[in-house]
């Protein structure tokens, strides 16, 4: 199967300082990898990497058939509408002011949709995040954070990518209300068939999406492969360590 | 023993001639609302703590556990109106002056914060932060002393060589270890209840197993009374580790369930409880299919009073069954 997103040999480093070390994964087409390690482990990095928010020092990354790395700025603004980011904090990421249907009709205009498509397209996103269209008049302050969380989903699959690069995205909000965040990506994906490339620190909501699991301590992969296998038995000692945070976390 | 309404419900209390470290009664916060009126945070909660006991305060953003946990340690924000009482010791600590609570702070109450950043002063030495807590509470005869006991408070806490961190600067020593020295400030006095705010939400995950482990630990070796504040299930049943700990449910300013630990988590009676322990994301349930907690749960406010539902277990009951 081809991948959506791969990369491939990652090196980036921040002076003497090496984030990432040869760091490779794949991706293919409606699937989820998640990304788990904990502060400075490089994970946000590596998503800044694949969005090409930051150059690496070394190695490949590709979005389909393309190489990312090589583009031009101009086929890199095709490009970006493939690969859309989520963000921990929604209430940076969406324009304060700006309405949710001013923030979504700016996706679906840099699309070329005609205006007069805005309006019915607008409340059909909404929809797919599970809001109503009494939302299209909000501004950002006046969401709650899981209802803001959503409409930054809303604006990233305005742009019908085939990746989502969601950093944290689940982690700032109340356990009530991430359930139905992570309820709305399992929807999309399996409506959509858009990949999910999910950064997260807490293994129990990576191992509830996740088909696959990349594990980095330090820059470097130290175990990936298919969530059950890695998490059911972990072979690296870090993975333990994540591991037993969580269970003795979850025994009574 | 002061049992008014809002405490009828035995609520896991361990052995009623063992007179309680801190005993909040009908406390209330509310706050002047910009439209007028007051909006309430806090809502007639009454709660007992006791020695060697932890008391997990689980509740989502906007619950009122941080505003209830600052509420009872006489440290309420200067434009809340209180109301209630919170005895420590003959005092209420809901009434009594500056001075008074100066000295309980400190000494007789610790003190673990969310972000450690935010307690320690980042231009002073380690060292000298903790022997100004011991030399002003009188713990001490003189420097020399204070300088041996943060020494070994500092090792208590599991800091390998606490010499040398007792100079350095907060910024000179990673996460978890301030968390540790924050840890080792609130313990220094050897305190009769501890208030640990979220103390491991800002550490990864692994650290903040260690101090929440830490914690507990000391507890048990101090018969410290510990108030838990925290939004993680998880980690409320990983301090929450002996059977006569309680778990205190908290939404929109209420206790709607209370009982021991094991109660609450593995037989939790009110709605928003299970549908809060439903919502756990978990490799057990499909992608797609996690419970989600209603709106009409989430932000319901008219629940009747605590009411015991088996002994030590309470729960706070709808008003149709209250009225009818």
């Amino acid at each position: 199967m081809s991948s959506v997103l791969a990369a491939d040999g990652i090196v980036k480093r921040f002076g003497a300082f090496t984030a990432l070390d040869r760091v490779s994964f794949r991706l293919e087409r409606g699937r989820t990898l998640g990304v788990v390690g904990e502060s400075g482990s490089g994970k946000s990095t590596l998503g800044r990497i694949v969005m090409r928010l930051m150059a690496p020092d070394a190695g490949v990354v590709t979005l389909g058939d393309d190489d990312l790395l090589s583009m031009s700025e101009r086929q890199l603004r095709m490009a970006r509408r493939r690969i859309q980011l989520v963000p921990q904090d929604p209430r940076h990421a969406l324009n304060p002011t700006m309405t949710v249907q001013q923030s979504l009709a700016f996706q679906l205009r840099a699309q070329g949709i005609p205006s007069r498509e805005w309006q019915a397209r607008s409340v059909e996103l909404l929809a797919r995040v599970s809001l109503t269209a009494d939302y299209l008049h909000a501004y950002p302050h006046e969401l709650s954070g899981g209802q803001a969380q959503r409409i930054a989903i809303a604006r990233a699959i305005a742009n019908n990518p085939e990746v989502i690069v969601a950093d944290e995205a689940v982690s700032a909000l109340d356990k009530s209300v991430q359930a139905q965040v992570l309820n709305t990506f399992a929807e999309l994906q399996s409506d959509l068939g858009v990949a999910l490339f999910f950064i997260s620190h807490d293994l129990a909501v990576v191992e509830h999406i996740s088909d696959d699991v990349l594990v980095l301590n330090r820059g470097q992969v130290v175990e990936s492969g298919p969530t059950r296998a890695v998490l059911d038995d972990p072979k690296d000692p870090y993975t333990r360590v994540l591991l037993d945070a969580r269970h003795s976390a979850e025994a009574v | 023993m002061n049992l008014d309404t809002t405490t009828t419900a035995s609520g896991g209390r361990l052995d009623a001639q063992i007179p309680l470290t801190l005993d909040a009664s009908n406390v209330s916060v509310s706050f002047r609302s910009p439209r007028g009126g007051w909006n309430t945070v806090v809502d007639s909660i009454g709660l007992g703590l006791e020695r060697s006991q932890v008391t997990v305060l689980l509740g989502e953003s906007g619950s009122g556990k941080t505003v209830f946990a600052r509420t009872i340690t006489g440290m309420a924000h200067p434009a809340a109106k209180v109301e209630g009482t919170v005895e420590f010791d003959g005092v209420d600590l809901l009434t009594a002056d500056r001075r008074a609570l100066r000295r309980l702070h400190g000494d007789r109450i610790g003190m673990v914060p969310q972000d450690p950043n935010s307690s320690l002063d980042p231009m002073r030495r380690i060292g000298g932060q903790i022997t100004e807590t011991l030399l002003q509470h009188g713990k001490v005869p003189n420097r020399a002393a204070a300088v041996a006991r943060a020494t070994e408070l500092l090792t208590l806490v599991h800091i390998a060589e606490p010499e040398r961190v007792l100079h350095n600067y907060p910024h000179e020593i990673s996460g978890g270890m301030r968390q540790r020295v924050a840890i080792a400030i609130a313990i220094c006095c050897e305190p009769e209840l501890i208030i640990a705010d979220e103390p491991s939400s800002a550490l990864d995950a692994s650290v903040g197993v260690q101090v929440v482990r830490l914690l507990d630990d000391l507890r048990v070796r101090m018969e410290t009374a510990i108030l838990f504040i925290t939004h993680d299930i998880g980690i409320a049943a990983l301090i929450a580790s002996k059977p006569h700990d309680r778990v205190a449910v908290m939404l929109g300013g209420r206790i709607v369930e209370l009982g021991f630990a094991h109660q609450v988590l593995h037989n939790a009676q009110h709605e928003y409880t299970r549908a809060l322990l439903a919502a756990e994301p978990s490799a057990n349930t499909a992608r797609g299919e996690l419970a989600v907690v209603p709106d009409e749960v989430r932000m319901r406010r008219d629940w009747g009073p605590l009411r015991d539902v088996e002994p030590g277990h309470a729960v706070a009951s709808t008003s149709q069954e209250v009225t009818a």
